[in-house]
């Protein structure tokens, strides 16, 4: 929390993008979260990924649901559209936003309490749709805009930061996603910029529902010795499957690693999501190779992250549909109303 | 890299870039805010302290501190940080209660000084109060040396110059007026424990192009003209003017000629525009009151008629790179042009001469005539002899004289105390928290994006009728509100410590300047460009601290950061605290010696 506005001037030598905008361009108001709060850092990560990828900020809609990470959508591209919608209902706000209008890129903001304690169920039919979105959760363990009780991916057996101890299972986001059919999946952590900035870039890139989990630390109620997601404790037990790059459509590929290292995915667009293997046996489009091996290693006591899974040719919702290429909210009265004949011939074929 | 050293007292120092490129390191931001807060007589002390002429410098200062102040980087105009001084002159109340006494008691040593300009009064000054019975001779009836004959009186009012020499005259000061020391052999025969040469460059150079003999009458060398109207023996010039040369002298010949009858002034210079020895500030001054600068003419003679002067001849040049990439005036080759005028002042530069020191009494000369000074003590080639200002290594300026002033008065302590001089005191240092709450600090960091103020000047058809009428008004302090919040309170740096940053980030995405990263370490060519935003000012330093968990560094880029203190605000741990830096010199006294 902050008094003073953050001073216009920026380095002189910052770089600037296609569109002729530095970093600064895509900030939001200035934060009221706590000092050092890991949802900063993804604010600033998403900041710094609009920034590579040249987004022009109003073909952005940030939509998100109720909680210190809802609120973060204030704190950055501060030119984009937005919409704070009632506590877990985020994704079916998004969902009507994307229906309506499908020419929009659309990133959903929200919480582990958001998404997996009161939405749990909103989250899980968007990603069921394909809703062509990225999902981020911000991912603390706790309710910090309530003072930072347990919410429902607070691992069993963790403390809370009065040393009461969490009996209830916990519910994994990346594996739910993955069993409802996310088409791309990451987990990442706030204090990774270096692994963080490239998934959303690809994750706002995939065509689909692209969904990341990226653990957040409270530093106010959930950054504490027992807690598993303090930022110690995710260092100490962080598992990078992979590292990745991404390059936007026709940038030349360079590579350097030795034969095997190195995969290339190319998504719908063109861009294409240059990995770099750290772990061999792990293949990020095997669905149920991956499922097992984070179940595995989530028992091991490790947290997986990197991109998870992708499916680089997916479907979205408007497919499934078979809606106009052009966004509904623009059709006029010409096309909605095609007159007399169209209705009779659509009657006819019901008949 | 090594990590930072931030307990060597450099290190910060030279993070408040004002007080670094201060000749008398004055502590600017801290002078500045107590401006800020109506504070008129303290901010005069802390100047009065180092800087011994707060109003006059106010004034008059060359400000070498502005063209190094990070306003300049960030944004492109620096603080005003000169008329800022001038403001804590005009505003405070009167402070000869707080300055020091005449010693109760003197020591028993006697100093000579020769010339009565800032150099020695600021000796005068450090060693008088100290019980030093300090005697002044100057050739000119009153003290202040060129700052009382040579600098117009519409840059500054002899009353100004009155006040503060008279501060330190008041200190139990001998000033013995109207008497030029010709034997420096004399002197020496007189037994004092210590002298200091403060005798100034007073001899201006001469233009030896023909004609300049029988045109003689109307061709005036700058400086002597420019004590003459001082002075009062002159007091008016004809009505075309030409002014040859391109430094501050010139500015003040024509900006005189002006106001002394000269319709048709023109200042004439032998370079390029941008290649002229004035500071900016005086050039446009002087066109603002209506004198064209013509570049690239060369002097070829003074044209007359019955030895009266009717002109000058120039020839055209152009800049040209010769194979050694040195830069050349050659001719263009276009015509010669006569500039039709009555008076010719000849400003093309000013020369030590010490035609009263012999050569044979052990104070050895280089090849330039001029004494070898060393330049830390201030002392020649004979003990107990010290030369500061002018005299000592060529014209420069009154900060750099009062500079040289405050060394030679330490030296002359510890050489009358039987220590070494080679051994120089530190300055005193501190820092303090500025921390009052989670996100209060006892200065303001909030900083406005306001353009540099402009000070007001007086009318100018009233300032072009009167030699005497201060041409700049000087801020209100309204205005002086204003241009204080322009500073960055370079003085209150950023502290890091590793053992308590968690590397949240929260820094990193928080700072407006994108000054800190955490990354590998890598030698400093590389840190340079693998930061945040790169770091292409050499001149500035990198802050680097190690023994973070991930076995990263944290580097800070210290050249364009606002002192905002954002980065502590959201720093979680405290890892960033923003902490006062104040240095103080170690002038003449017991703090000065090694025995204390
Ligand atoms: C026209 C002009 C304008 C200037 N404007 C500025 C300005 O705006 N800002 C700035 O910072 N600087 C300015 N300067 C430079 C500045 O005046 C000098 O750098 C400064 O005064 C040097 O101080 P000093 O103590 O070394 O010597 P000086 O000020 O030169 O004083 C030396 C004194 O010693 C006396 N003296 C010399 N020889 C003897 C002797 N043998 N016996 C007895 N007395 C002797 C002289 O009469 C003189 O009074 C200007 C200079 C000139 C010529
Ligand atoms: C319908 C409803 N129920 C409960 C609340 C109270 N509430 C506000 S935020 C929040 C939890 C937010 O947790 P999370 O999504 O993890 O966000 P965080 O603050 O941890 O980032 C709760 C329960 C509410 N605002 N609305
Ligand atoms: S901003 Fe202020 S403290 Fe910093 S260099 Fe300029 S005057 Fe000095
Ligand atoms: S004080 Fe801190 S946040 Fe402000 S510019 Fe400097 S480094 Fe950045
Ligand atoms: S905000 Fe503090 S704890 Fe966080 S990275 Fe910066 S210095 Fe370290
Ligand atoms: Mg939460």
């Amino acid at each position: 929390m902050t008094y003073i506005v953050k001073p216009k001037f920026h380095h002189p030598s910052l770089p600037v993008n296609e569109l002729g905008f530095t970093h600064r361009d895509y900030e939001g108001s200035i934060s009221t979260l706590c000092a050092g709060c890991g949802h900063d850092a993804i604010s600033a990560a998403i900041i710094q990924a609009c920034f590579e990828l040249n987004l022009p900020p109003h073909r952005v809609a940030k939509l998100s649901g109720i909680g210190c990470s809802s609120k973060t959508p204030t704190y950055f591209l501060g030119s984009s559209h937005g919409f704070n919608s009632v506590h877990g209902r985020m994704p079916s706000v998004l969902t009507g936003a994307n229906l309506a209008n499908r020419d929009l890129i659309y990133l959903g903001v929200s919480g582990d309490g958001d998404t997996a304690s009161i939405g749990l169920g909103q989250f899980a039919h968007a990603i069921r749709r394909g809703v062509n979105m990225v999902y981020i959760v911000e991912n603390n363990g706790v309710y910090g805009l309530t003072k930072g009780q347990f919410s429902a991916t607070a691992d069993r057996g963790s403390k809370s930061k009065r040393g009461v101890m969490n009996n209830d299972n916990s519910v994994d986001l990346v594996a739910m996603a993955l069993q409802v059919g996310a088409s791309f999946v990451a987990r990442s952590f706030s204090g990774d910029k270096a692994q963080l900035v490239p998934l959303i870039k690809a994750a706002i890139e995939h065509k689909g529902a692209a969904f990341i989990d990226c653990i957040s630390p409270c530093v106010a109620f959930n950054n504490h010795p027992g807690s598993t997601k303090s930022f110690d404790y995710v260092r100490e037990h962080n598992e990078a499957v992979n590292r990745l790059d991404f390059m936007a459509p026709r940038a030349p590929i360079h590579v350097d690693y030795k034969p095997g290292e190195l995969e290339i995915v190319e998504q719908h667009d063109g861009s294409k999501l240059a990995l770099r293997k750290l772990h061999a046996d792990y293949d990020p489009h095997d669905k149920l190779g991956a499922m097992t091996y984070l179940q595995e290693r989530a028992h091991a006591g490790e947290i997986v992250t990197g991109l998870l899974y992708v499916e680089p040719e997916a479907d979205d919702l408007h497919d499934h549909l078979n809606t106009v290429e052009h966004p509904l909210n623009e059709l006029n009265e010409k096309e909605l109303c095609p007159g007399a004949g169209t209705l009779a011939k659509i009657n006819a074929s019901l008949r | 890299m090594r990590p930072t050293d931030i307990s060597a007292p450099g290190y910060f120092h030279k993070v408040v870039d004002c007080q670094w490129a201060c000749p008398a390191h004055t502590p600017v931001p801290e002078y500045i805010r107590l401006i800020a807060a109506g504070r008129y007589s303290d901010a005069y002390m802390i100047n009065w302290e180092s800087n011994v002429f707060p109003g006059i410098l106010g004034r008059t200062c060359d400000r070498p501190c502005e063209p190094a102040c990070r306003r300049v980087r960030v944004e492109k105009e620096p603080v005003a940080i000169c008329r800022l001084k001038r403001v804590a002159a005009d505003y405070k109340d009167d402070i000869r209660g707080r300055l020091p006494k005449p010693a109760a008691r003197k020591n028993g040593k006697r100093i000579a000084l020769v010339g009565g300009g800032p150099a020695s009064l600021t000796v005068a000054r450090d060693l008088a109060p100290l019980g030093y019975e300090c005697v002044i001779f100057d050739q000119d009836p009153r003290a202040g040396g060129m700052i009382r004959t040579q600098i117009p009186r519409f840059r500054l009012p002899e009353s100004i110059i009155d006040e503060e020499c008279g501060y330190i005259l008041d200190l139990g000061v001998e000033f013995v007026g109207g008497r030029r020391i010709d034997s420096l052999k004399a002197l020496l025969a007189e037994k004092f424990d210590a002298i200091f040469v403060g005798s100034g460059a007073p001899r201006g150079r001469d233009l030896d192009i023909p004609g300049r003999t029988e045109a003689a009458k109307n061709i005036h060398i700058g400086i002597d003209w420019l004590s003459n109207v001082s002075f009062g023996h002159i007091n008016k010039i004809g009505k075309r003017v030409i002014v040859l040369g391109g430094g501050n002298t010139a500015m003040d010949c024509c900006r005189s000629s002006r106001r002394l009858g000269g319709d048709d002034v023109k200042v004439i210079v032998r370079s390029g525009f941008e290649e002229m020895k004035a500071s900016p500030w005086e050039k446009e001054d002087a066109m603002h009151e209506g004198i064209p600068i013509f570049n690239y003419m060369v002097p070829k003679a003074f044209e007359h008629d019955n030895g009266r002067l009717t002109g000058v001849t120039f020839e055209k040049v152009k800049a040209e790179r010769d194979e050694k990439g040195r830069r050349k005036l050659v001719p263009t080759g276009e015509p010669d042009e006569t500039v039709p005028c009555d008076d010719v002042l000849v400003a093309v530069g000013q020369e030590n001469s010490f035609p009263w020191i012999e050569r044979d009494i052990g104070i050895e000369f280089d090849q330039w005539d001029m004494p070898k000074v060393d330049t830390t003590t201030m002392q020649c080639t004979r003990p107990g002899v010290f030369f500061g200002g002018d005299a000592a290594f060529g014209p420069k300026n009154i900060i750099w004289a009062v500079a040289h002033g405050h060394e030679a008065a330490v030296s002359i302590d510890r050489y009358c105390n039987g220590e070494p001089i080679e051994v120089r005191p530190a300055p005193a240092v501190e820092l303090i928290s500025q921390k009052m709450g989670i996100h209060e600090w006892s200065y303001d960091n909030d900083i406005t994006q306001d353009k540099r103020y402009r000070v007001p000047l007086r009318e100018q058809k009233i300032a072009l009728a009167d030699i005497k009428a201060e041409v700049e008004l000087g801020f209100d302090p309204q205005l002086a509100l204003a241009e204080t919040q322009r500073c960055l309170n370079c003085d209150v740096q950023t502290v890091f410590t590793s053992s308590l940053c968690i590397e949240c980030d929260a820094c990193v995405d928080i700072c407006p300047m994108d000054c800190i990263t955490f990354t590998q370490n890598g030698d400093e060519a590389d840190l340079r460009t693998r930061l945040t935003a790169p770091a292409k000012n050499p001149t500035q330093d990198l802050y680097v601290a190690n023994d973070l968990k991930t076995g990263r560094v944290m580097v800070k880029d210290e050249d364009v950061c606002l002192h905002c203190g954002l980065c502590a605000e959201r720093c979680p741990t405290g890892a960033w605290d923003m902490q006062k830096f104040f240095l103080e010199m170690t002038y003449a006294g017991e703090a000065c010696r090694s025995s204390a």
